[in-house]
């Protein structure tokens, strides 16, 4: 079973969701047992940066992730769960859970798209991966798959750790992390059928890991 | 690139489609939910709900119409109709919409955008604008007046000024129907579309005349739009999305594969 950290960000039914109409076992929840527990824990997100992290602090969430990823416990972070992995993010100038080494940046108000006009911020709707290195969240789904993305900020981790970037004015890391540990801009569980076959991608990796305990 | 994106829109009233919707293998369908699967695995990008249910009951009845598209599709979908204070817009986002579209209420109250945006973020705010078209005149310039009532009412705003001000206060996207042009088949205003488009830096999403393939094909390029709203020429079966979207690729507009 995956658990859902619900820490008053949003998203986690449509995850939830999006892993139980393929028949996904997965839990909401906010308690550092049922994750330690589980296979592997989805750390969903939308919303403000610094909001999100006063939760997590007061719940000692931050503290119960830390612990977790250290011993090895499969993660999926999406949108706001990628962004504050990182070291800080440029919202709101906020410190975040330093579990990956970059930051989180803004898209500049400068930038242009490819027709040359003003970006238009959010970076909201239908957007490529561009695989740098393989991975196995990938698997199965084509290379011209979109996703669905809404996010005016983005992560900027050390490269070794990009796995698949995106343009919208630049070229940013869309995908991050190393085998077990991911994180992705995009939202799965909005993104038809190439979200759905990369959350249970990642379902199908926590139960290997995970055999005899399920 | 982030590809244009081609958004069907449903109207509800009582529960059920106030239009059946017909697809392309001939099939009726009077239920939204039922709508809404078919478009989905159509390769519709969005999907777009307007409640036009008067009645405080037929609102309950549509927040279950939201719960159950929720767990059908797995792309966004916005729902719009009624919505005028933050507490309708947490039920519907509660009730598992991403986003939620305000109109007449922005217009009378524009703090319902700020406070919107702080409380879901400005991803989850549509600002819907219906527009048509008037005489310039100093309070007007653009000659794009604001309307509500589906256009009975001039607010004396110029739509360029109001599209501004909607993106100031925390706007995530506008969708902006041109009163004249909708219905027509005639195709999207253009100009209308483009100087909304250019005014402000959040995506618009073009509505109201789409006849034809060609039509949506210029309003995303010319008319600088991310997005094409689409009722009856996909309603009817004239055209399917994966048509749609296969002729905009053709032309070279960037489109997510059906």
């Amino acid at each position: 079973m995956l658990a859902i950290l619900d820490y008053e960000a949003g998203n986690q039914t449509s995850v939830l969701r999006g892993l139980a109409g393929q028949g996904l076992e997965a839990v909401i929840t906010a308690d550092a047992a049922v994750l330690a527990a589980a296979a592997g824990i989805i750390f969903p997100g939308v919303g403000a940066a610094g909001q999100a992290m006063d939760v997590l602090r007061r719940s000692g969430l931050d503290s119960a992730l830390t612990r977790l990823v250290a011993a090895g416990k499969p993660l999926l972070g999406i949108c706001l769960g990628c962004q504050i992995l990182l070291e800080s993010s440029e919202e709101g100038d906020t410190r975040t859970l330093g579990l990956i080494p970059g930051r989180c940046r803004r898209f500049a108000q400068h930038l242009r798209d490819e027709d040359g006009e003003p970006l238009r911020i959010p970076h909201m709707g239908w957007n490529g991966c561009r695989l740098q290195r393989p991975c196995r969240l990938f698997r199965g789904i084509s290379s011209d798959a979109e996703f669905y993305f809404v996010h005016s900020y983005y992560a900027d981790p050390d490269s070794d750790l990009v796995i698949a970037t995106t343009r919208h004015g630049l070229e940013f890391c869309s995908v991050l992390g190393r085998d077990g540990f991911w994180a992705v801009q995009f939202h799965p569980e909005k993104s038809g059928r190439a979200g759905l076959a990369l959350l249970r991608n990642f379902y199908e990796y926590c139960r290997e890991g995970a055999a005899g305990q399920w | 690139m982030v590809s244009k994106r081609i958004i069907p829109c449903l109207d509800v009233r009582a529960g059920k489609l106030t239009k059946g919707v017909r697809f392309s293998d001939n099939v009726d369908i009077g239920d939204p939910v039922e709508a809404a699967r078919r478009y989905y695995e159509q390769g519709a990008d969005e999907i777009v709900f307007y409640d036009i249910t008067a009645s405080h009951e037929g609102r309950g009845i549509f927040l279950s119409v939201v719960e159950r598209v929720a767990e059908t599709i797995a792309i966004p979908f916005s729902v719009g109709g009624g919505v005028s204070t933050v507490a309708d817009m947490r039920a519907v986002l509660l009730a598992g919409a991403e986003k939620v579209s305000v109109n007449s209420a922005a217009v009378a109250c524009p703090d319902i955008i700020s406070r919107g945006a702080e409380a879901f973020g400005s991803q989850a705010i549509v600002v819907g604008m219906d527009v048509k078209r008037v005489p310039p005149r100093p309070e007007v310039p653009s000659g794009y007046e604001v309307v509500i009532h589906g256009g009975r009412t001039f607010m004396n705003k110029d739509a360029l000024a109001w599209a501004r001000r909607c993106w100031d206060l925390g706007a995530g996207e506008i969708c902006l129907n041109s009163i004249d042009a909708d219905g027509t088949g005639d195709g999207y205003d253009l100009n209308l579309t483009r100087a909304v488009a250019e005014a402000v830096r959040i995506p618009v999403i073009a509505s109201g005349g789409a006849g034809s393939p060609e039509h949506m094909f210029l309003a995303l390029t010319e008319g600088r739009a991310s997005a094409a709203l689409v009722a009856s020429i996909v309603h009817y079966g004239r055209y399917a999305i994966a048509e749609i979207k296969e002729y905009l690729s053709r032309r070279g507009c960037k489109v997510r594969p059906a």
